[in-house]
């Protein structure tokens, strides 16, 4: 009544021809018999995949440096910046004999991204301040145990003879923009405390 | 060779022919199904998905066999033996072919060549309800019991249209066995031709026969969960499921003989075979046939929605039954119109 857009029902007597219901089954038979020669929506996926975009965000890679030692510090502004509170870690000091495997002196002995959590964002990515964590057209399998989907440091770092290649979402246009500091966004907080110290 | 012999080949023959052919109904089921609801279907398990019926039986062979212990244990297992029986008993009187010629003798393609095939027929299908109705009623659950309530009220009332149908046939070719009706039919002009009503409410009938949609009111998923095999798992599960598809396979090979021609072919007699040849390929033609109107039952299963108790009631006794009883009439002035009286 309000919207005026009620429709009012007519419930009159079927037509001789309607009663007999044949003719409008052989009206629906004949849509089904048209839809068996339709083209099918599916796509027969281990043979076939559907083609994903250049920047797809798939599986996370923690990346190399190109002498083979791991970037990630342990900030933790990858788990701050996750929206779905996918990502944990532990930090620990880098040990004397240790500098081939770890970039810095901080390094994350534990780095855990639950996969069932992450909505594959990209944030993480974005927050990163040492080109660590990319999201990569990796698909994440299926498994049959919900603890298989946290993925450890065993499945995220890059084996050093198997390099991942991230080059399509590390443009040097991206990386100018991450350092960009007209951009509020990459602002981190030390940035801001400069920037409050400089008006006193 | 021995004609005892030879009826023993053919009996196992199409035993499992027509096991092979249900086998295969429920792959060609979920196919056309899926076709026609835009989606591909089983393509998994072998080339095209072939194997996946074997698949399926392997699975019920597999699963956990459940007798639930507040049921009536015999009954509860006769149920499903007599659904399968009744299913299997029906293929005896059907003709499968001509005569084929082996080492000097004829043998007829036909397992039995009853005078009262009909009857026969008749007899059987009926047994048949017994099957679904022991099941339900041993499952000792409310819904089995429904189911097995529908199923009985449901087939009896499309068993008596469907008897009155076939009257007005028997009074158009004026014999009971089922040979003799395809033999007349070697003409050319098939009995649909002369009993297009009666061919009407005798597939209608078929569908509500065997419990398929828009008559699948026995098994009805929505209300009923299973209907009369609600409690039931495993192979004896397979049986009941089985048996539909066979019971399919069947009514499509009754209609066909009835009324579609049997194994007879257009210009059969013009191409100038001989014996043998015409025979294989008489055979074939029938099968041809027969998968047509299997495919038509699950066609017609994939487009209609399912009937509602009083309308499916009302439809049997109060449209199907006049209806053929106004054929018997027809047919009958017809006839003594025509001086075949």
């Amino acid at each position: 009544m309000l919207t005026n857009r009620s429709i009012k029902v007519v419930k009159k007597e079927m037509s001789l021809l309607e009663k007999a219901y044949l003719p409008a089954i052989f009206s629906g038979m004949l849509i089904t018999l048209k839809h068996i020669f339709m083209r099918k929506a599916t796509i027969k996926y281990p043979e076939q995949v559907r083609p994903i975009a250049p920047v797809y965000r798939g599986q996370h890679v923690l990346k190399r440096d190109e002498a083979g030692a791991e970037r990630c510090t342990a900030c933790g502004l990858c788990a701050v910046a996750c929206p779905a509170e996918a990502i944990t870690m532990t930090a620990a000091e880098r040990q004397k004999g240790e500098e081939n495997l770890y970039r810095e002196e901080k390094y994350a002995s534990k780095y855990e991204i639950n996969m069932l959590r992450c909505i594959f964002c990209g944030l993480c990515e974005e927050a990163c301040p040492k080109e660590a964590i990319f999201l990569t057209d990796r698909i994440v399998p299926s498994t049959f145990q919900r603890k298989e989907f946290v993925y450890g440091k065993d499945k995220l770092v890059e084996p050093i003879d198997h390099r991942v290649d991230v080059t399509k979402r590390q443009t040097p246009a991206v990386l100018e923009f991450k350092h960009d500091k007209h951009h509020k966004h990459n602002r981190t907080f030390l940035d801001k405390a400069n920037q409050q110290n400089s008006h006193h | 060779m021995d004609p005892i012999l030879f009826k023993a080949i053919l009996v196992l023959t199409v035993f499992i022919v027509t096991l092979l052919v249900a086998l295969y109904a429920t792959f060609g089921e979920r196919k056309i199904a899926a076709v026609m609801q835009d989606r591909v279907g089983p393509n998994r398990a072998g080339p095209f998905g072939l194997l996946q019926p074997l698949a399926d039986g392997i699975k019920m062979f597999m699963k956990q066999e459940l007798i639930p212990s507040v049921s009536n244990k015999w009954l509860f297992i006769i149920g499903p033996c007599i659904a399968m029986l009744t299913a299997l008993m029906t293929g005896v009187v059907i003709p499968w072919g001509g005569n084929l010629e082996l080492f000097g003798q004829t043998f007829s393609l036909q397992i039995a060549d009853l005078n009262v095939g009909i009857l026969y027929l008749f007899g059987v299908v009926s047994l048949g309800v017994y099957g679904i109705m022991i099941g339900g009623w041993a499952s000792n659950n409310k819904f089995s019991l429904l189911g097995a309530i529908r199923a009985s009220s449901q087939m009896i009332s499309y068993e008596i249209a469907m008897g009155l149908a076939i009257i007005a046939l028997v009074m158009s070719t004026g014999t009971l066995s089922l040979k003799e009706i395809v033999m007349q039919q070697d003409a050319g002009i098939a009995n649909v031709v002369y009993q297009p009503l009666g061919f009407l409410i005798f597939l209608i009938c078929a569908f509500a026969e065997t419990n398929r949609a828009p008559f699948d009111l026995p098994e009805c998923e929505t209300e009923l969960i299973g209907g009369y095999h609600t409690e039931y798992s495993s192979l004896k599960l397979g049986f009941f499921l089985f048996a539909e598809y066979i019971n399919m396979f069947i009514s499509s090979a009754v209609i066909v003989s009835f009324y579609f021609g049997g194994y007879n072919f257009p210009f059969q007699h013009e191409l100038g075979l001989d014996g043998n040849a015409l025979t294989l390929l008489q055979t074939g033609f029938f099968f041809a046939k027969i998968f047509f109107f299997v495919f038509f039952f699950m066609w017609v299963r994939w487009t209609i929605p399912r009937f509602r108790y009083d309308q499916l009631m009302h439809l049997g006794w109060k449209v199907l039954l006049p209806l053929a009883l106004i054929n018997i009439f027809g047919t009958g002035i017809v006839m003594w119109w025509m001086g075949k009286i």
